[in-house]
Parts: structure tokens; sequence; C-alpha cells
């Protein structure tokens, strides 16, 4: 990946809250421990993250409540000033923006969804979607269209005369979705959107959701605290600790192959077989391959009863197109379905 | 903290507590320097400060600036006195009819709330009318209608620096505490000294007096905002300007809205109270009558005061808590506006029905309805039934309770006094604690109005022991059940809206011009927030921790005792503590029905306005209740961190 692809980038991002802010590159320019930290009186709510998010990727950054997720994503959009590190979104370093620069962005590329969807209590729906809208100075008539063309899409039609406090949960979500989709962002936060909602609502929400993403051409960045939201959302995960990123990669590999213990605790509960694609099983094939191939975006369980069924040790995988990846070897596949560690 | 630290702040209250004793027990071979503060030691307070109020005044010109914002309220008030009560000034459109009145009012109850708020306002203005005392209303009135927007705006722009400016805010707090503390008299001398006496005057000293709860109500709104909605603010691309005036003050409407309350409530109560400083209206005409003891006229001026305040502050919490509900869908703009439409309807034919029969109009006097009649007769019945229980209450309160506590208290020496606060501030929270004590309590010593400041502490003392014995029995059988809880909050939320003025009429009826009168308005006054709070805490004693006493087989005695009460002290002190803030407010207006206290000297200073006098009487009383508030305030929340763990 080139760095002109990068749509946020970044680079040895610190976010340390503490007395004297001033000081603060100072102290971080050593690279201190926690231990450090604490006895300065400090708190490290980013450590160190470096994070290159490409256009188009779907990033879900995951962690347990206080692991800094929140504080990371704020810091991408510059609600929260870094202490250390720079941030380059669309190949420029936001920390340099002025403030009418930085609003200008925000106006033109960025929407965010709040997990207390942080609607407008005296303002109706239509009046939220159009929100974003009239503070770059739309005239009326165009941002009330465009307001109604928004809440057509997230299904909320009939309900645009009505406050906040009259909608549910669910609801109110749609309508933040609805207003960070208004200005056509290219750049998607979502900070928790879903965990203020009941699990049967979030489930709906999150098929929602994938539909929506299939049909728009954003680059996301997705925060949650629950692993199987992660794994049906993401591209990539970037699973958090204490502020810093334990590992960023694809939910296959998190899952094959955790870089840390605490990401192995983490994937330790999760039925692989759901998660493993084919092709991030495939090793590349030495001689001629025979027979038919099974597709290479398909998860394990979803091929379990053809695996199981087909009499070849190695069974070959081919991607979407038709190019050969590899074999699978049936026997690790089936070890992997019926849930037998290594 | 280890045991040895933890007993050195008991043993140092209790030598000083000790020390207090002796010099008590001593007084007479105390030399009298120790007694009474010695005549070289009491300070020129008041001198200095009226040196310092010439030089603002003459020397530097302030009085032309007070001039001109006198000059600015009048012509406001000018406006409204004509629209309002047909004062020749400009716009030379009033009287506005009272039915128009009336009905706007009613219609105002009926958009934020329903048909039972509508009935209170619209009743109260038609009650009004037809008692022929729109006039004086309407004085009133005129200056809350002026002075309320005003103090709104101060109060907005005040608590949105000290929000913005931390420093700012630290400058504000003690300044509030202050503020809130003084009497309303000391309020008035200075303004009397700056723009003179009369209706400007009135209007310039409510403002001031109502805008300390708007700074902090507003500051108080803009921090509960959630972070959330100003962060979508800001992602939605606005700048500091549409995030302040179309996301954070809309989002903090509920507080600020409250705060709007509680200025037209604090201006209510010292519009009725600025007839002590020429401003006529309903207070001038209560006055008068209370003076002239005409029980049945300040009777009718009473119920009117206090329809006001029960309409005025249910109108204002309405809008505060009024939510917006969206419209059927489809509706068309009639339907829309329909109330607005409505309201227009009313006003047309209002006018044209005074036009019509001059009644609906202007009130004349000699058309007005009064019940002062048949009152002062009920009243001379019922006082002929319990005139030998009052006055038997009063011989006793008089001659066996009162002077004797008022003279053993002017008996002790001031430096036994001074030390037993201290030990008490020890006890309570430390060094710290005792020398904030001192540092309120030594002025006072120091302004020689010592015997002046122990009779008010003397009649608080009392008034408050005896709300005491009235309002926790009260609050305990209250919270008894849910439903008897509920009508005393109310009942007590409605008496608060009283200004405190009202609470004389009672009083002065049963018991006549006298001290126990005052003692009796202030026992009345103050027994409010010690039933509300002693209601509010045990309500909210956690039921797990009542059930699993109630599981223990504990009787209900036991339940009451052990542990409902401990667990509700915190909340009760509270209580104490407002009562006792109430209290202090409440002596220093009695005064004009004769006490020689503090209050009384304060009274004279207003008629000579010397504003040295004033001001030094004014903080004298300020620092009592700002002493109290420390004492019981860091006690309830030592306590309530024991409890909380």
């Amino acid at each position: 990946m080139t760095q002109r692809d990068a749509v946020i980038d970044c680079r040895n991002v610190w976010k340390v809250f503490g007395p004297r802010p001033d000081q603060m590159p100072a102290l971080l320019a050593r690279n201190p421990s926690a231990e450090e930290l604490r006895a300065a009186g400090c708190v490290a709510a980013v450590r160190d993250v470096s994070l290159t998010i490409p256009r188009g990727e779907m990033l879900v950054v995951m962690g347990l409540s206080g692991s800094g997720k929140s504080t990371l994503v704020r810091c991408m959009s510059r609600l929260l000033d870094i202490s250390a590190g720079q941030v380059a979104v669309e190949g420029q370093d936001i920390g340099t923006l002025t403030e009418t620069q930085l609003i200008e962005l925000r106006r033109r590329r960025m929407g965010m969804v709040f997990q207390s969807f942080g609607l407008l209590p005296h303002r109706n729906v239509l009046e939220n979607v159009a929100f974003p809208l009239e503070m770059r100075g739309q005239p009326r008539a165009a941002r009330i269209a465009r307001a109604r063309e928004m809440l057509e899409l997230v299904g909320l039609t009939g309900r645009e005369a009505h406050f906040p406090r009259e909608l549910s949960g669910g609801q109110q979500q749609r309508v933040g979705i609805a207003r960070s989709l208004a200005i056509e962002p290219a750049i998607w936060f979502l900070d928790e959107p879903f965990s203020a909602l009941d699990p049967l609502i979030r489930r709906e929400m999150q098929d929602e959701f994938l539909r929506l993403k299939g049909t728009l051409d954003k680059t996301i960045v997705f925060i949650t605290h629950d692993f199987d939201e992660a794994l049906r959302l993401a591209d990539r995960i970037a699973i958090m600790k204490d502020g810093a990123v334990e590992q960023c990669d694809t939910p296959d590999r998190i899952v094959m192959a955790p870089a840390t213990p605490y990401v192995a605790k983490f994937t330790a509960q999760i039925d692989r077989a759901r998660v493993v694609r084919l092709a991030a099983l495939a090793v590349p094939a030495a001689g001629g391959v025979h027979g038919a191939a099974l597709p290479g975006e398909a998860v394990l369980h979803d091929m379990a009863r053809a695996i199981l069924a087909d009499p070849r040790p190695q069974i070959p995988v081919a991607a979407a197109d038709g190019s050969l990846l590899g074999l699978l070897d049936r026997q690790a596949a089936t070890d992997l379905i019926l849930g037998d560690r290594p | 903290m280890s045991g040895a630290r933890a007993a050195r702040p008991a043993h140092a209250a209790w030598i000083l507590a000790g020390l207090a004793l002796v010099l008590v027990l001593a007084k007479p071979l105390l030399p009298a320097g120790l007694v009474r503060p010695p005549d070289w030691l009491v300070l020129p307070f008041a001198g200095w400060i009226n040196a310092v109020f010439d030089f603002l005044r003459d020397d530097l010109g302030l009085i032309h600036v007070t001039r001109a914002f006198a000059g600015a309220v009048e012509a406001a008030l000018d406006t409204t006195a004509n629209l309002l009560y047909g004062r020749s000034r400009w716009p030379h459109l009033g009287p506005i009819p009272w039915v128009v009145v009336a009905a706007t009012m009613a219609m105002a109850g009926y958009a934020l709330r329903g048909w039972r708020l509508a009935a209170l306002t619209g009743g109260t203005f038609v009650w009004i009318a037809v008692m022929g005392q729109w006039k004086w209303a309407m004085e009133t009135l005129s200056v809350i209608a002026v002075a309320t927007p005003v103090a709104v705006a101060l109060g907005l722009a005040l608590g949105i620096m000290g929000w913005r400016w931390p420093r700012f805010e630290r400058l504000l707090n003690p300044v509030l505490n202050l503020a809130q503390s003084l009497p309303h008299f000391a309020y008035m001398i200075p303004v009397v000294v700056f723009v003179g006496v009369g209706p400007k005057s009135g209007a310039i000293v409510t403002i001031i007096f109502s805008v300390p709860p708007m700074i902090r109500m507003t500051m108080l709104g803009l921090r509960r905002v959630a972070p959330e909605i100003i962060e979508a603010g800001q992602m939605a691309g606005a700048n500091r300007w549409q995030v302040m005036t179309r996301v954070r003050l809309p989002a903090a409407r509920t507080e600020i809205l409250i705060g709007v309350n509680q200025v037209i409530m604090q201006s209510l109560a010292m519009v009725v109270l600025a007839s002590f400083i020429g401003m006529p209206g309903l207070g001038q005409k209560l006055l008068q009558l209370l003076q002239a003891l005409k029980i049945g006229l300040s009777f009718e001026i009473g119920i009117t005061i206090v329809l006001l305040a029960v309409a005025l502050d249910r109108l204002s919490k309405a809008w505060a808590l009024h939510q917006p509900a969206h419209a059927e869908a489809g509706a068309g703009r009639i339907a829309r506006h329909r109330l607005l439409l409505v309201w227009l309807g009313l006003v047309l034919a209002g006018f044209l029905l005074a036009r019509a029969v001059p009644y609906f109009h202007v009130v004349e006097r000699s058309q007005a309805l009064s019940i002062a009649g048949p009152i002062d007769a009920v009243m001379d019945m019922l006082l002929g039934v319990v005139r030998p229980l009052t006055d038997g209450l009063r011989w006793f309160l008089i001659t066996r309770v009162l002077i004797p506590l008022r003279d053993a208290i002017l008996w002790l020496p001031f430096v036994g006094v001074l030390l037993a606060l201290a030990a008490l501030g020890w006890r309570i929270g430390g060094a710290r604690s005792a020398l904030v004590c001192l540092g309120f309590i030594l002025p006072i010593a120091l302004s020689g109005w010592w015997d002046r400041a122990m009779i008010t502490v003397y009649t608080v003392g009392t008034a408050v022991a005896l709300a005491l014995l009235i309002g926790l029995p009260l609050g305990i059988w209250a919270a008894g059940r849910e439903t008897r809880a509920k009508a005393v909050l109310l009942a007590c939320d409605t008496f608060q809206t009283f200004p405190s003025f009202i609470y004389l009429i009672p009083v002065v009826m049963l018991f006549g011009v006298n001290d126990v009168a005052v003692v009796a308005a202030v026992v009345v006054f103050a027994a409010v927030p010690l039933v509300r709070y002693t209601v509010e805490g045990l309500r909210n004693v956690p039921p797990e921790t009542v059930e699993a006493a109630e599981m223990s087989g504990a009787t209900r005695r036991q339940l009451l005792w052990s542990v409902r009460l401990p667990l509700a002290l915190p909340t009760l002190m509270v209580g104490l503590n407002q009562s006792v803030m109430f209290a202090l407010f409440m002596v220093i207006i009695a005064a004009f029905i004769g006490t020689q206290d503090l209050g009384q000297e304060m009274q004279r200073a207003l008629s000579a306005t010397d504003v040295g006098k004033g001001l030094v009487l004014g903080l004298a009383v300020a620092f009592m209740g700002l002493m109290v508030d420390h004492l019981l305030m860091r006690w309830s929340a030592a306590r309530r961190a024991v409890l909380q763990g």
C-alpha cells in the first residue's frame, strides 16, 4: 500500500491526560512506561499507536471499556488534540490545521455516529439530520430535501416531525446515522453505535449497516467492545488494551495467529469455523491440481459439508475470479470445524 | 489514617471547649475587655465603607453611570406601567383591559400544561381584577416584567463567562455565596444611595437580588450538557459561536429556564419587600394595612400575593419542563397554529367586550368585591376562641423562655463564645474549620454590634429549635406513607414560593405586634425546609437496607431510630442549614414589627440611608449564615462519605 492510498495515517500517536499538557512532548519523547506516567500524575489513554487505514477499508477498533478506543477515534477527528505523534487525514497533518480548516474538513469529509446518539433534543428529526448541512450554510430547501432523502435511506420516512425523545433507541440511532451521512462524508466514524441498543435491535441494525455499507463507498472506522460484532463487520480488526494496539489484522489472522496472549484470550471462546475463510488456510500448491475448487471467500462453517464429504486429502481453493489460491489440508480443516485446538 | 493522627483534632477541640467553659464560668472575674470587645478594638468598618462609597459615587463619578442605567430602567418601567395600568406615559396605549390579560395568562397555562394550570393562572387574574386590586398588582408586575428579562440576560452572560473561564468562576463563587446570604435590606441601602427611592430603585434592587440563582443555573446547565451532543455539533462542522448558540445553550434549556423560574420568584419576593424603599404596589399596600392592623384587608392582599406567586411559579416551571411534541402528520397550517389563533380570537373578543362594558376594562374601586368584612368577623370569632390560648402561650414564651434565654446569651463573655465556636469548628472540620468560624465571627465582634448580633442569634436559635420540634415529627409522620409524603412535599413546595413577607399576616393576627409574633413567623418559615428534607431524607433510604432490617426483626420504632434516621441524617442537615438561612432572612424582615436585633438597626440604616452601617449589619448577618452553612455542610459531607464507605 502506498502512502497515497492511506486515508487515515496515525504515526506513534499518544494521548495522555495529565496536569501539565505543555510538558507532555518532552515526557513522551522518552517513551515512558505506564508506571512512569502514573508517577507523573498522568493517564495514557492512547499509547504509541501507529495505524494506516487505506481508502475503502472498514477498520473495527475493538477493546474493553477503558482501553482507549473511543479516545483513539477522537484523535483521528481531532475532537481531542493528541499529545505526541502525528495523524494525517488524506495526506494532511490535522494537527497543523487552523480552526477554520478543521471545521471545513469536518463539514466536507467526515461524519460520526455516537454511542448515545448525541441528537439535539430541541430539534425534530428532520432538523437534526439537516443540522450539518445548515452548519455549512446550505440553503434551507436544499438541506430539507437532502435530509428527507437520508431519512428514507435509513427507513424513517414519516417520522420527520418527531422529536428525539419520542423515538425508540434504534430509531434515534437511525437518525444519528442519517445525520452523519447527510454531507456524504468520505470518512465515517462510528463510536459503538449499537452498544446502547437491545440485542435484537442490535442485530437488526448490524444487518442494516451492512446493507448501507454495501451501497456506499467509504472509509470506515468502527468502534465496538463486542467481538462478534467486530468479526461480523470488519475488513481488519485492531485490538486495543490499555491504550496500545495489541494486534491489527484481518479477522482470519486474529483468530488463527493471535499476536499476544491477550488477543489469544479474546479469541479463545470464538467458533473459529465461523470466522476463518478457506483462503486463509490455503497453502500454495506445488504441482498440478485436479477436480473442482471451493470458493476462497467462504468461511469454513459454510463449506463444512463439502469439505467433510470430499475424499481428497488436499482440496483446491479458488478466488472469486477462478484463479487458484492454493490447497486446503482436509485434516486441518476438519480439526477446525470440529473445534479441536492444535 | 493512624489512630494517633485521628485523635489529635478531637483533643484540640476538647481543649478549646474546656477553655471556653472556664471563661464562661469565670465571667465575674474576667476583665471587662474579655466580656465585651473594648472600644479600642472596635473598628470603624461603617466609616471605611462610607468612604469607599463616597469615593465611588462622587470622585469616580459612578453616580452618572448609575443614573444613566436608572434612566434606562425608568423608561422601560414607564412603558410597562402604561400598558399594564395606564400610567400616562409613552406609548399611551394602556391600560390593557384586564380580561385580555387574564385570557392571555390562561392561554399560556393551557398551552404549557393544560386546563388545571389555565384555571389557576386565569383565575388568579380574574380574582385580582374582581377584588379591585388590579392597579397595585400591575404596579408590582410591571417591575417584575422589567426586572426579569434584565436579570436573566445578566445572569446568562455572567454564567457563560463563569463556565468559559474557570478563573472567573473561582472569583464568582464566593461572591455568589455572600450575595445569596445577604438579607434583602442590605441590597436596598446602596441602591437608595445611588438611585434614590421609588419604582426604579425597586426595579434595580430586584434585578441585583435575582441575578445570582440565574448565574448558578446557567453554569450548571452548560456543564451538564452531554459531551456527545457537543461532539456531534463539532463533527457537524459547527464553529464556536454555532456550538454555543445552536447546540450548547438549547441543550441546557431546562436548567436555564429553571433559572428563569428562580429569577421570577426572587423578583416577586423582593418587589414585595421593596415597599420599604417607596416601591408602590401590593407590598406597600400590605405594609400599610398590616401596620394599621387591618386584618381582613391585609388578608385579601395576602391571598393575591400567594395566588400570584403560585401561578407565576407553576407557569414558569411548566415552561421549563415543557417538552416539544410533533404535530400530526398532514395537519394543515391552521391546525398547527390552533392555540395561537384561539388566543388571538380571545384577545380580540376581550378588547371588544372591554369597549362595550367598561367593567371588563377597568374595575372601579366602587365596583370591587371585598371579603374583608366576613374575614374580620370570622377572625374575631376565631380569636375569641384561641385568644386565651395564644395569650397564655405568649406570656409563657416571653417570661419563661425568650427573656431568660436572651439574658443568658447576652450574659456570655464574647471570648468564651469565640472559643466555643472555634472548638465546634475544630471538632467538625479540623483546624481549617476552626479558622473559618473565627474568620466569620471575629469581624462581628470587631464591628461593635455584638449585643445586637447575639439577640439575632437567640431569636434564630429559639425559632429553629421550635421549628425542629414541629418539623421533624411532621416530616417523620409524612414520610410514613407515599401519598402523604407527596401531599406534604407539594405543600412545602407551595409554601416556599410565598414571599417571606406573607408569613407575617397570620402571626400578627394571632399574636399582635411583639417578640412572640416574630419568633412565630420565623418558626413557620423555617419549618418548611426542615419538613421537606426530613421527608426526602427518609424516603431516599435504600429499600434493601430497610428490608434487611425488617428481616432482622426490627420493630417500626427500631427501624426509624436505628436505620432510617441515621441514614437520613446528612440530608436532614441540609434541611437544617436551609432552615437557619431562612430564619436569618425572616428575622431581619420581621424587624419592622418590633425586635431589638440587627434587623431593627438595619431598618434604621435604611431610613437614614447609611450605606456603611447597613452593609456592616448585612455582612454580619451573612457571616453568621455562612458560618452555619460551612459547619453543617462540612458535617453533612463527612457523614455522607462515612455512610457511603
